[in-house]
Parts: structure tokens; sequence; C-alpha cells
């Protein structure tokens, strides 16, 4: 080979290095904006744990000061915990529970750049299913649940075949389910209210998931302690399900990819259409099992409830950083934004704040939440 | 000026509209802020039945959520355009709506309040509703009655409607303190009161889900509470569910107001202890009956005497009745109830 031929040798003098991803910025916010990159939970984490001790320091500071010895009991008005106690903490985790579980559902949707309006009209809508089926048509209490989560999943259904298949966006698609379920929801209910005591003698199944999985803490009657119930570990072993299965199949690889870019997605042969109409029919399905959960919670079925439920679980996945853009973030996250509303909702009414101040500040923690996706979303531009 | 145009458009139907309907059939207008609400079901029924005996025709009007003013506002303006006779409302909003209001009236309509009062009362020709202080009042005598000395030292949640403050929500909730025995300072908002027994209050939007979550944040406050006063009986039942998760159900006080069929057999599986109850059937049979009156000669309906409305009526409910308070109990109540 003369050395004319050899055009390899021209690149003798050229840099030698392989494009590469690597930051070369090595400051501290640019490698704090770097793991923020990678672990898009850890935003919503350091919130919540930092919102923790703050409101614990705020509401508990006499019994505290008297634990450690600072003070004598007849110098302080209180010296009961009420932020710090069992009691509380299962109340948080009572009032999560719903937005937990429907965040779930939504989150999903969201990683693939949709929206769910209907989640929570579905998720009512299931739960008067499964009221009505039993005591209107008698049915015995297993099949109504099952029937009830049938129709959550199909509303899903109809939801993703419309978006993936026929074209039309997600925002609209699902306004329309919205107001189409909950319509149905008024109209086959006749906003008739199935009352807990008749559930709870003919049908407990329905409140099963209201029922204590187990109990820390408390007298012999569980007093006093906290209740961990069915619906909360539901919500727990579901979030970390989804996340295990969005991380580590291929199916919640897929579903990332469908989310970041769908044709590029198509081009390396990911099914995009199956995949979204499995997330909508999951979404639905998950949606479903907060109706059962919801009548577990609120002791009865009422047509009423849940009105809030899509901002509510809209509000848990942007504040945990899911980016509403789609492909990124984690549903950890979600959980995390969850309990944050949670943990502040209950943190401001013990201080004894006007409920609008509650408001106010998740109103702060979703703006603040997508301005630091975008900065976040710098890095890979 | 496209609303002026919008305004004189109006006035131009309702003024054919009103010779039009001359040689007709007397009609008229019920709009509710539902028609999923089984209060305003009851309502429809009443005014239903009414207007069939008396031969009026009778359009029914409701927003789609608790809080659609709009709706009512077209409603108002096809009533006017329709030459109704009159209008039986129950507003959303109760102040936004008197413009409205005061359109159909000028065109001629009888406009009676039914439920919620308009704010100012005197917007709407006559209001026909519950007396909600009353209906406070009843329960809060009825616990500190039968709580008896303890009622001294009672430690007392508030399960209140919304942030907001609407009036029937203040009602219940001082009328409620007032037969308790407490002092309410300011009887226009709730809130203000300085009784040590108050552990707090809390909203609930009336529904079962937010009546839970108020009992827990109030739970948290003060684990203690034994007493409960609640807006409605879903709130009241939610409220039960919370108590009952830390095993407090049993030696807690709840009482309510509404009625309902729901809530009246609440009453009776003791869940709750006491309730007021309102007639909607009532309410807007009688309103029916006003608007006949007054498409026959002109008569305006007059308030209960000592009222600046017309009091429907209201029973306390209970089966555990204590003395110099009257009451019926849950067999009466069940066949009074609505819903």
């Amino acid at each position: 080979m003369s050395p004319q031929d050899n055009y390899e040798s021209a690149l003798e003098g050229a840099s030698q290095q392989v494009a590469s991803f690597e930051d070369e910025r090595k400051g501290a916010v640019a490698r704090f904006q770097s793991l923020l990159h990678r672990f898009p939970a850890a935003v919503s984490l350091i919130v919540l744990l930092v919102a923790i001790p703050v409101f614990g320091l705020l509401i508990d500071r006499e019994p505290l000061m008297y634990s450690l010895g600072m003070v004598d009991l007849e110098d302080i008005s209180n010296s009961r915990y009420r932020f710090f106690s069992l009691r509380t903490l299962s109340f948080i985790l009572d009032q999560v529970m719903i937005v937990g579980i429907v965040g779930a559902a939504q989150a999903l949707v969201i990683l693939t750049a949709g929206i769910d309006l209907s989640v929570g009209a579905i998720m009512v809508f299931s739960s008067v299913i499964m009221g009505q089926f039993t005591f209107r048509y008698g049915l015995p209490v297993e099949v109504s649940v099952v029937a009830g989560l049938a129709v959550g999943a199909l509303c899903g259904f109809i939801n993703g075949f419309l978006v993936a298949r026929i074209k039309l966006p997600p925002f609209i698609v699902t306004l329309g389910m919205w107001q189409i379920v909950l319509a149905t929801n008024f109209l086959y209910s006749a906003n008739e209210t199935i009352r807990s005591q008749d559930i709870a003698s003919e049908a407990s199944l329905l409140q099963v998931f209201g029922k204590a999985a187990f109990t820390i803490g408390g007298d012999a009657e569980g007093r006093g302690g906290a209740n961990f119930t069915v619906g909360v570990l539901f919500m727990i072993l579901l979030v970390i399900g989804l996340a295990y299965a969005l991380r580590n199949t291929a199916w919640g690889r897929h579903v990332y990819a469908v989310g970041d870019d769908p044709e590029a997605a198509e081009l390396s042969g990911v099914n995009v259409k199956g995949t979204l109409i499995s997330v909508y029919v999951m979404s639905g399905l998950i949606c479903a099992f907060a109706g059962w959960a919801l009548i577990g919670r609120i002791g009865s079925v009422s047509p009423t409830s849940g009105q809030l439920a899509n901002i509510d679980s809209i509000t848990a996945v942007v504040i945990g950083g899911i980016s509403l853009f789609g492909g990124r973030g984690s549903i950890l996250g979600m959980i995390f934004g969850a309990f944050i509303v949670g943990v502040f909702t209950m943190g401001l009414r013990l201080l004894g704040a006007d409920a609008q101040w509650t408001y106010l500040l998740i109103g702060v923690l979703i703006i603040a939440a997508v301005a630091v996706d975008q900065w976040i979303r710098k890095v890979s531009s | 000026m496209k609303k002026l145009l919008a305004g004189s458009a109006i006035a131009l139907v309702a003024a054919t509209g009103a010779a039009y309907a001359g040689g007709h059939a007397t009609s008229a207008c019920l709009i509710t802020k539902t028609d999923t609400n089984p209060f305003f079901v009851k309502m429809r029924e009443g005014a239903t039945a009414a207007a069939e005996e008396l031969g009026i025709n009778l359009l029914t009007f409701a927003g789609r959520v608790d809080g659609d003013h709009e709706t009512q506002v077209a409603a108002i303006e096809t009533c006017i355009a329709e030459g109704a006779s009159g209008i039986l409302l129950t507003a959303s909003d109760t102040s936004s709506i008197v413009s409205a209001v005061t359109e159909a009236r000028e065109a001629g309509l009888v406009v009676i309040a039914l439920d919620t009062p308009l704010s100012p009362i005197d917007a709407a020709d006559a209001t026909f509703a519950t007396d909600n202080f009353l209906a406070g009042e009843l329960i809060g005598a009825w616990a500190a009655a039968s709580l008896g000395d303890a009622a001294a030292d009672a430690k007392i949640a508030m399960l209140d409607l919304a942030v907001s403050q609407p009036t029937v929500g203040v009602l219940r909730d001082q009328g409620f303190l007032t037969g308790f025995g407490i002092d309410v300072g300011d009887v226009t908002r709730w809130g203000d009161e300085t009784d040590p027994r108050i552990i707090g209050n809390e909203v609930t939007a009336g529904n079962e889900e937010g009546g839970r979550t108020a009992m827990e944040a109030l739970l948290a406050v003060d684990p203690d509470i034994n007493v409960v006063y609640t807006i409605n009986e879903p709130a009241a039942a939610g409220a039960y569910e919370a108590l009952k998760s830390v095993g407090r159900e049993n030696d807690v006080l709840i009482v309510s107001v509404d009625g309902g069929c729901p809530g009246i057999q609440n009453v009776a599986d003791g869940v709750i202890g006491a309730t007021s109850q309102q007639y909607p059937l009532r309410m807007a049979a009688l309103g029916i009956e006003a608007i006949a009156a007054y498409a026959a000669d002109g008569t305006l309906p007059q308030p209960t005497e000592g009222k600046d409305f017309f009091d429907t009526g209201v029973a306390l409910v209970t089966d555990k009745p204590v003395e110099g308070i009257e009451s019926i109990d849950t067999a009466e109540g069940t066949e009074l109830c609505w819903g």
C-alpha cells in the first residue's frame, strides 16, 4: 500500500478523542445538576426530607425541648407530640394513599408525554360500579369488583385507542373522557350514596383497602397506634412494582423510549402504538383499583368523591420531578411528591394556618419543580 | 356594547315572549345548583308534582356542578324569553346572580330564592328556606343537653363547608355554637370564637372524603375530641370513618344537618347522634303555589313573621330525645326524608 493510498494517515495530526457526553464543567452546581439529571427523584426526596424536620421543629418544639430536658413541664403549654406521632404518621399515609395510587397511573401516562385528565372520574365510576352491581343487582361482591376493574381498564383502553390509533392529542381525549365518565357516573348512580354500614354488613370485601394490615404501637385494641392499612401497603407495593417494571423490563424501557421520541422508538423497532395502548389500559386499571381503595378510605360509595383527583395526581407527578415532556422521571419521585403534599397539608393544619396557605405553597412547589426540570434538561442539550 | 346589544335583544325577546305567553297556560322555571344532588332531585319532584296539580308548565334547569354560575344566568335569560310568570332559584353564586335576577324582575317575573338566600336577601321577591341557624341551634342544644355537666369541658371539632364561608355553612355553625352555649363573637363568620372547648374548624366540601380528612386533621391536633359538629350527613359519615380508624367511634357525639335518607339511617344506626331535617319537597311545592298565586292576581309571597324569609320548617331527628327539646324519631324522619 503506497503512502498516497493510506487515507487514514491524514488522521494522525487530528484529535484522537471520540465524541463524548462527559460533563467538562466540574463546579459543584454542575455536578449537582448532573446528579439530578441521573436521579430526577432526588429533588422531591430532598424537599421531603427537609420539610419533615422543619415542620417537626415548628409544631413539636415544646415536647422536643421537654424530652431533651431543656425545659420543665410547668414552663410549657403542651408536652404531647402532635407531628412526630404515630397517629399523625398513619393519617398522612392514609391521606396520601388515593393520590399515590392515582398518581402511579398518571405517572405512566405522563412518561409517554401524554396526560390523563380522566383518572379521577374513572376511579369514582369504578367504585360506583362495584357498589351498585353488589347492591342494585345483588351480584356477588367478587364479581362486582372484577366488573369495576374491567370497566376501569376499558375506559383506559378507549383512551389509549384514540391516542395511539386515531392520533388524537391525549389532553383532548382524556378531557372528553373525563366528562363522559363523570356524567355516566352521575346518571347511572343517580348520585345515590351507599352507606358504610350497609357495605360493612353485606359486602365488606369492598372496604378491604381500609382495613388495618398491621398496627404499630397503641394498646390491645390498636388505639393510639399507627394503622398501616391494606390500601397504603398496596400503594407502596404498586409503586415499587412499577418502578421495577419501568427500569428493568423491555416494556418499561419502551415506555421511556416512546415518551422520549416516538419516531426514534418506532425506527428502533418499538411497537409504539401497542406500548401507548398498554400504558392507558394500565392507567385505567390502576384507577379502578384506586376506586376500590377509595371505598376503603371513605367507607361508603359516594359518586361525588374524587373530583380533584386528576389535578392532585398531576401535582404529585410534577412535584415528583417527572417531566411533562415525557421520557424522563421516576415513579418514586411521584410518591415523594404525593408525600410532600401530604406533609405540607397536615403540617400547615397543625400549625393552625389557613387552608389557603397549603394551596399557595403547593402552587409555588409546582412551578419550582417545573423550573428545576427545565434547568436539568440543559445537561442533555 | 356587545353586552348592551345582548341585553336589549333579551329585553325584546322577553317583551314578545311575555305577550305571547299571555294567552297560554302559566309557566314557571326551577333553576337548581345541580341536578345530581338528591336534595335538588327532591326539590324538582316537589315542584313537578305541584305544577301538574295546578296546571302550570314547568321548565327545569340546573348547573353542571355546584358553582356553575354561567349556566344559571343563561337559564334565567331563557325563562325571561319564555315569558314565565316566575322563577324558583337555588343560586350557586348568591351575589353575582343578582343582576340577572333584577333583569327578570324588571321583566315582570316573580323570583323566589329556594334554600339559599341571595345576597342581599331582598334581591329576590321572596326566599323560601330552612332556618339554618335554627337547624344548628337544635343540634347544639341537643348535644349540650345530652352531655349534661360534661358539656362544660367538651372538646368540639367543627367540620364546616368551605373556606369561602357560604352563608348556609356559617348559619348552621353559629347556630350550633349558640345552641351549645358558646359565645360566637361575630355571627357572620365562623372561626373567630375564643372558647377553648373548640379544638378547631376544618372544611369538608360537604362530602365523605372531606369529612374524613378534616376529622383526621383535628384528631391530630387533639385526640380527645368528644363532640363533632358536621355541616351535613355525608361529612358526618366521613368523620365517623376517621374516628373508627382510631377506635373512638363509640365515645364521640356526632351531630349534623340535612335529613337525607342515608343520614337518617345513620341516626338510627347510632353513627350520628342527632340531625336537623329540612324539607326540599315542601320548599319547591310552596314555591310553585306562590308563582301560581302571583300569576293569578299579582299577590307576592310574604315572609314568616319575625324573619326575612319564608320558613319551610326544620325538625330535630334523634332516637335519644332530651327533655325540653322537641324532636321526632328516626321512623318519622325516614318517612319525611329525601334522597
